[in-house]
C-alpha cells in the first residue's frame, strides 16, 4: 500500500473518530429525548464507517460482515425508539 | 507483503475516503452546532450519503483492484442505509413534532384541523 493511501486513511479515521466524539457530546447534552436519538442514529452509522474505514487499512474482508450487522441492528433500535416516542408512553 | 496496485487506483482511493470521513466531520459537526431540534435533523444525512457512499466506493475499487475480480457486495451497506436511513428520520421528526405539540410549544405548526391535543397533567 503507497504511503498516500496510508496517510489518506488514517486522516479518515481520525474524521470520523472526531465525528463520533461529535455526536456522543450530542448524545450527552440533548436536551431533549428526540435529540438523544438521532445522536444515536449519527453516531453508529460513524462507527460502521471507522469498521470500514479499518478493513480497508488492515486489507480484511472480515470487517464488512461486522460493518452490515452494525448498520442492521442500528437501523432496527433507532427506529424502535423513535416509534416509542412516537406513541407518547414516555412518563415525563 | 507487496501487493502492487496500480498508482490510478491509490489516488482515486485516497480522494474518496478523504472526502468521505470530512463528509462525516462536517455531517457530525452540523449535529453539534443546529440551534432547534428541526435544524439538527438535517445534516446526519450527510453522513449517511456522502460519507458512506465515498468510504464503499474506495472499498469497492480498491478490493477489485487488489483481487483483481468485481467485488459488489460492498454496497449491500449504502443500499441499506439509503433505505433505512429516511425511515428513522421521518419517524423521528414526527416523534418530535407529536411531542412538541403535546408540550404546548408555539414554535411548530398547529396540527391540520381539529382542536390542539390536551397537554398531559
Amino acid at each position: 500500500m503507497s504511503p498516500l493511501l496510508t496517510w489518506a486513511l488514517l486522516f479518515a479515521v481520525g474524521c470520523l473518530t472526531l465525528a463520533t466524539i461529535f455526536a456522543l457530546v450530542r448524545l450527552m447534552v440533548g436536551p431533549r429525548a428526540e435529540d438523544r436519538v438521532l445522536a444515536f442514529d449519527c453516531l453508529y452509522v460513524n462507527s460502521m464507517l471507522i469498521i470500514v474505514t479499518l478493513g480497508l487499512l488492515y486489507r480484511s474482508s472480515s470487517y464488512f460482515e461486522a460493518a452490515l450487522l452494525i448498520a442492521l441492528f442500528g437501523f432496527v433500535s433507532s427506529s424502535a425508539m423513535a416509534k416509542f416516542l412516537l406513541r407518547g408512553e414516555i412518563i415525563e | 507483503m507487496n501487493t502492487a496496485t496500480p498508482p490510478w487506483a491509490d489516488v482515486v482511493t485516497a480522494v474518496l475516503v478523504v472526502a468521505g470521513g470530512l463528509a462525516a466531520l462536517i455531517g457530525s459537526f452540523g449535529l453539534l452546532r443546529g440551534k432547534t431540534f428541526f435544524q439538527r435533523v438535517h445534516p446526519p444525512s450527510l453522513v449517511a450519503t456522502g460519507a458512506t457512499w465515498g468510504l464503499t466506493l474506495a472499498t469497492a475499487i480498491q478490493s477489485s483492484v487488489v483481487t483483481a475480480r468485481p467485488y459488489v457486495h460492498a454496497f449491500l451497506i449504502p443500499v441499506f442505509i439509503a433505505l433505512t436511513a429516511p425511515i428513522t428520520t421521518v419517524l423521528l421528526t414526527r416523534a418530535a413534532l407529536f411531542r412538541a405539540r403535546r408540550r404546548g410549544a408555539t414554535d411548530v405548526p398547529p396540527p391540520p384541523g381539529g382542536p390542539p391535543p390536551p397537554t398531559p397533567q
